[in-house]
């Protein structure tokens, strides 16, 4: 199947969750938000939360200093 | 001939001077503004001029003082901002000068959050003052606020935002500023306000770290209520301080995203 990732088409394995999505990514949940399917949600549901054919998914990494 | 007199409409005899004005109106000024510009009291005046009459020292009352701020703003501005919650968290480098420029624009309403206490470090480049080290910096901060603009009404809280608190701190404001200064506070902050309130903006800050160009700090829409100022890639790190410049360009990119949401402009365009 394939979702949008941060505006780019990407090949995913169907039943894939958004947290072993970041975990192949490299991407630290602590560090990000995600947007799927334009609601933000939190790191809690992460895990829960799989993803299907045409999902919109926006991920955007923080850095630290304020 | 009609004139504005500290913002008030007057009505002046033709080819009547500014001390004439004065005399009449504030005998006690010690300063005449005429269009913006210092002027004598010899000075003729025509029709149309705004005069202000000043005495130094002399704080104005509070529909003088309405009239002479407000004078200020682009037509329509002060409406669209007076009535306005803003939620600000983090009162740091970004948090403090967004606070700021926020009175100072005529925002009504800041609720401003932080736990911490104004330290000699912060001086560098956040907006408090020797004379308020070892203060709470909500405090400190709304002392300033109140020295700039009496009538911006503060809400001081000084605690730690969690998941558990922030709805109740920030459930009256229309927008949320995120102004921390850790990465993993943010994204908390940004989860928990956008999972209570996915109908509100978020104006968020991410990468102001040392002197790079000016010009990498951009304003981007990231999500579909999430505004973020920032180069998005400069992290506070050793060889790589929080500076004053920079901060200061994100925070006022933050600011002025509030002000656009706030008339109804897309903050990252021009339309």
């Amino acid at each position: 199947m394939e979702v949008t990732f941060n505006g780019r088409a990407h090949e995913l394995t169907a039943g894939t969750s958004i947290q072993e999505l970041l975990d192949q990514l490299r991407l630290d949940c602590l560090q990000v938000v995600v947007e799927h399917n334009h609601n933000i949600i939190t790191r809690q549901r992460l895990a829960e939360t799989t993803l299907n054919d045409g999902d919109t998914l926006e991920v955007i990494h923080f850095v630290g200093g304020g | 001939m009609q004139i504005t007199v500290n913002e008030q409409n007057h009505t002046a005899q033709a080819n009547e001077t500014a001390g004439s004005v004065r005399d009449r109106i504030k005998a006690d000024a010690d300063l005449i503004i005429v269009n913006g510009f210092p002027a004598s009291a010899e000075t003729l005046l025509n029709n149309g001029d705004q005069v202000v009459l000043i005495r130094r020292g002399e704080v104005p009352g509070a529909d003088e003082l309405d009239a002479l701020l407000t004078a200020r703003h682009t037509p329509g501005v002060h409406e669209a901002v007076k009535d306005a919650t803003i939620g600000i968290a983090g009162v740091g480098g970004l948090g403090s000068a967004i606070a700021v420029a926020l009175a100072r624009t005529g925002v009504g309403h800041l609720i401003i959050a932080d736990f911490d206490i104004v330290e000699p470090s912060n001086l560098n480049r956040q907006q408090y003052f020797v004379d308020q080290i070892g203060l709470p910096k909500v405090y400190a901060l709304r002392d300033t606020l109140a020295r700039i603009n009496p009538h911006v009404r503060t809400t001081a809280c000084h605690l730690r935002l969690n998941p558990a608190n922030i709805e109740e701190v920030f459930g009256h404001a229309q927008i949320l500023v995120e102004a921390f200064d850790l990465a993993d506070q943010k994204v908390m902050l940004i989860e928990t306000f956008a999972a209570r309130f996915p109908d509100r903006s978020i104006v968020t800050g991410s990468g102001m770290a040392g002197f790079g160009p000016a010009n990498s700090i951009r304003t981007q829409r990231v999500a579909n209520n999430l505004y973020l100022c920032g180069d998005g890639t400069t992290a506070a790190a050793p060889g790589t301080g929080l500076m004053a410049p920079r901060v200061g360009v994100a925070a006022h990119h933050q600011a002025n995203a509030v002000l656009r949401l706030l008339l109804g402009k897309a903050p990252e365009d021009e339309a």
